[in-house]
C-alpha cells in the first residue's frame, strides 16, 4: 500500500541532523533535542512496524513516478524491523554519548553526524532501488568518515585514511556493477531487475555480476578475504562511535547481501550460494582466531564482528527458510549485542585507563555491575541459552543441517566456543584477581555508563527469553525472503 | 564508439589501480579519482552512446536518448567529488600529524 510512512525514518533524522547544526555549541540544548528526537523516532518506527504487520508492505513511489520508473522506498517487515533495531541502538548511543565524548568532540557536530548516520542506515534498509542503495551507502559512509576522525588524534587520522580508501574503492566498484546490471537488464529497480532476471533466466554474465556485487557488499560487511581493514579503524574513535559502527555499518552490507541474493540472483545457487558457505566458514574461523590473538580488549570486540558476519552468511548460503529466518534473527540480535559490547569495553577502557588486558586486574571489586554485564553479554554473544544468541544460532545451524551442510554446522559450534573463550578472557583477566588498591574507583562515572548498556542487554534477554513472541514474525520474514514473487508483486503491481 | 569508451574506461581503471597501490599518499588519492572517472565513463557507455535525440519516452516517439545514466552519473560525480575533497584534506592532516606520507610507515601497532 502506498504511504508516506516509508520515508519518515529517513527524513526525520535528516532534518534533525540539519537542525542540530544550528545550536551545536549549546551542549545542553543539543543533547536534549537529540534525545527527544531519537525517542520520538523510535516510537514512530515501532508504530510503522506495527502498521506494516497489520496492513502489509508500505511503499512510497517518490515524486509519484510509477514503480519501475521512479525511485521506490519499500518498507516491508524485514527492512522495518531492522530500522527499529537501528533506532534502539541509536537510542542507547545518544544517552551514552554525553558521558563518553569530551566537550570538544561533542561540540564538533557529533549529533549532526549521528543523525545523518541513522538516516543513511535507515535509507539503505528501506530503499527498493539499487542505485539509491549506493547513494544511501554514501550518506552513511560520509557521516562515518566524519565520526571516525572526530577529535582528530594522530592514530585516528592514520586509520581513517585506510577506512576511507577501502570504502571509496568498493563504492566505485558498486557504481560499476550497477552500470553492468543496467546494461544487461535495463533497469535499476530491484523488483524489476528480479522480474527480468527471472524471465530471461540467469545467464553467465548475470551470475558474474552477482559475484561482483557480492564482492562489493562483502567488503562493506567484512567477509573472509576482505575483512583486514575492519578491526583497527573500528577501535580508534570514541567508544560511542565504535558502537554505532560495529552495530550498524557491517550489518548494512549483510542486509544488502540478503536482499540481493534472496531476490535477484537466485537461479544459480549451486555457484553463488555454495560459495557463500565456503566464505562463511573461513570468515568464522579467521574472525575467531583474530579475537583470540590480541590482548587489546577493544580489538577483541572488533574482531568478534567478523565471525558474527560469518554466521549470518551461513543462513544465506544454505538458502532455506529456516536459514533465512536465522540470518534475520541473528542480524537483529547482533546489532544490539555489538553496541552493548563496544559500550562495555569503552567503559572499561575509560575506567581502567588502558585497553591492554595485561595491565588490568580485579576490576570486579571496584565495578561489580559492569563486570556482571560483561559476563551476561559474553553469554549472549556466544549463544548460551536462554539469551538471544542461542535462538539465532539454533535457527542457523538447523538450517545448515536441513541443507545437509554438516561441516559448516560443526565449524559454527566450534567457533561459538572460541568466541566464548575470547570474551571470558576479558572477564577472567580483567575482572578476576587481586584487588588493585592503588586504583581509585570512579563509581559515579561507572553508574552513568551502566544505564545504556543495561538498556541494550534487556532487549537481548527479552529477544532470547521471549523468543516465542518473535519467532512467528521472523519465520514469516524468512518465508517471504524465499519467495521473491511476494516482494516483486508488492512493488510492481500496485 | 562504445568500444573506444570502454577501452578508455579500462585504461583509467588500470592507471587508477596502479596509483592506488603506490606508497605515497597523494598518488593514492589521484588513483581513487582516476577510478571514479573510469566508473563514470563506464556508466555513460553502458546505455549506448547516442546523439541528437530528446530524452523523452512517449508512444509516438520512436527515437529517444536514455536520460537515466546521466542522472546516475551526476549523482555519482557529486559524491566522488565530495569524497575526494575530504580525502585530500584527510591525507594532508594525516601526513602533518604523523610526520610522513609513506603508507609503509603508517601501519601502526597493536596497542594504540
Amino acid at each position: 500500500m502506498i504511504s508516506n510512512l516509508a520515508v519518515l525514518p529517513i527524513v526525520i533524522p535528516l532534518i534533525a541532523g540539519i537542525l542540530a547544526t544550528l545550536f551545536h555549541k549549546k551542549l545542553s540544548v543539543v543533547r536534549i533535542f537529540s534525545q527527544i528526537i531519537t525517542v520520538l523516532n523510535t516510537v514512530m518506527v515501532a508504530y510503522i512496524l506495527w502498521y506494516i504487520h497489520q496492513n502489509g508492505t508500505v511503499i512510497l513511489e517518490s515524486g509519484d513516478w510509477m514503480a519501475p520508473f521512479g525511485i521506490v522506498l519499500v518498507g516491508d517487515m524485514l527492512s522495518m524491523s531492522l530500522v527499529l533495531t537501528t533506532n534502539i541502538v541509536a537510542l542507547a548511543s545518544v544517552f551514552f554519548a554525553p558521558h563518553s565524548l569530551n566537550q570538544k568532540q561533542e561540540e564538533f557536530y557529533f549529533y549532526t553526524f549521528y543523525f545523518l548516520l541513522v538516516s543513511g542506515v535507515s535509507g539503505a534498509f528501506i530503499t527498493g532501488d539499487l542505485f539509491n542503495l549506493f547513494v544511501f551507502f554514501e550518506v552513511l559512509l560520509m557521516a562515518s568518515y566524519a565520526m571516525i576522525i572526530l577529535g582528530g588524534g594522530k592514530v585516528q587520522l592514520r586509520e581513517s585514511i585506510k577506512y576511507v580508501l577501502i570504502n571509496l574503492f568498493s563504492s566505485m566498484l558498486f557504481v560499476t556493477t550497477v552500470a553492468f546490471i543496467y546494461s544487461v537488464v535495463g533497469t535499476v529497480n530491484m523488483a524489476q531487475i528480479a522480474q527480468r532476471v527471472g524471465e530471461e533466466e540467469q545467464t553467465g554474465i548475470l551470475t558474474t555480476i552477482g559475484i561482483l556485487l557480492f564482492f562489493v557488499f562483502g567488503t562493506k560487511a567484512a567477509l573472509f578475504p576482505l575483512y583486514y581493514w575492519l578491526p583497527k579503524p573500528y577501535i580508534v574513535p570514541n567508544p560511542v562511535v565504535s558502537a554505532l559502527f560495529g552495530a550498524l555499518l557491517t550489518k548494512v552490507g549483510i542486509y544488502s547481501i540478503v536482499r540481493v541474493f534472496s531476490l535477484i540472483f537466485v537461479y544459480e545457487t549451486d555457484i553463488t550460494h555454495q560459495l557463500f558457505i565456503w566464505i562463511a566458514g573461513f570468515t568464522l574461523i579467521f574472525g575467531a582466531i583474530g579475537a583470540l590473538s590480541t590482548n587489546n580488549i577493544k580489538l577483541v570486540v572488533a574482531y568478534n564482528i567478523i565471525p558474527a558476519v560469518g554466521f549470518m552468511l551461513v543462513g544465506i548460503g544454505v538458502y532455506n527458510s529456516t536459514g533465512m529466518s536465522g540470518t534475520v534473527y541473528y542480524l537483529i540480535h547482533d546489532m544490539i549485542i555489538k553496541a552493548a559490547l563496544f559500550f562495555i569495553v569503552g567503559a572499561i577502557t575509560y575506567l581502567a585507563g588502558t585497553s591492554d588486558l595485561r595491565k588490568m586486574q580485579g576490576l570486579i571489586h571496584h565495578y561489580p555491575l559492569l563486570g556482571w554485564l560483561l559476563f551476561i553479554s559474553a553469554f549472549v554473544l556466544a549463544g548460551i541459552p536462554p539469551f538471544s544468541g542461542f535462538i539465532g544460532k539454533l535457527l542457523l545451524l538447523q538450517g545448515a543441517v536441513e541443507a545437509d551442510e554438516i561441516m559448516i554446522a560443526i565449524i559454527g559450534l566450534a567457533v561459538s566456543l572460541l568466541i566464548l573463550l575470547s570474551m571470558m578472557r576479558i572477564f577472567i583477566r580483567g575482572f578476576w584477581g587481586e584487588k588493585d588498591e592503588k586504583v581509585v574507583a570512579n563509581k559515579a562515572a561507572a553508574k552513568k555508563f551502566v544505564m545504556p548498556i543495561a538498556f541494550l542487554l534487556i532487549f537481548s534477554i527479552v529477544l532470547g527469553v521471549g523468543a516465542e513472541w518473535f519467532i512467528p514474525g521472523i519465520e514469516s520474514i524468512g518465508n517471504d525472503l524465499m519467495n521473491p514473487a511476494i516482494y516483486i508483486e508488492s512493488v510492481l503491481k500496485e | 564508439m562504445e568500444i573506444i569508451m570502454s577501452i578508455l574506461a579500462g585504461v583509467l581503471f588500470t592507471t587508477g589501480v596502479y596509483n592506488l597501490l603506490q606508497k605515497q599518499l597523494l598518488r593514492i588519492v589521484i588513483g581513487t579519482a582516476l577510478i571514479s572517472h573510469g566508473a563514470h565513463l563506464f556508466i555513460l557507455t553502458m546505455s549506448k552512446l547516442k546523439r541528437g535525440a530528446p530524452p523523452i519516452l512517449d508512444y509516438d516517439i520512436k527515437d529517444y536518448a536514455d536520460p537515466l545514466p546521466q542522472a546516475l552519473i551526476l549523482t555519482s560525480i557529486v559524491i566522488s567529488f565530495g569524497v575526494t575533497s575530504l580525502l585530500l584534506v584527510l591525507a594532508y592532516r594525516a601526513s602533518k600529524e604523523n610526520g610522513t606520507d609513506n603508507m609503509e610507515k603508517l601501519r601502526g601497532n597493536e596497542n594504540d
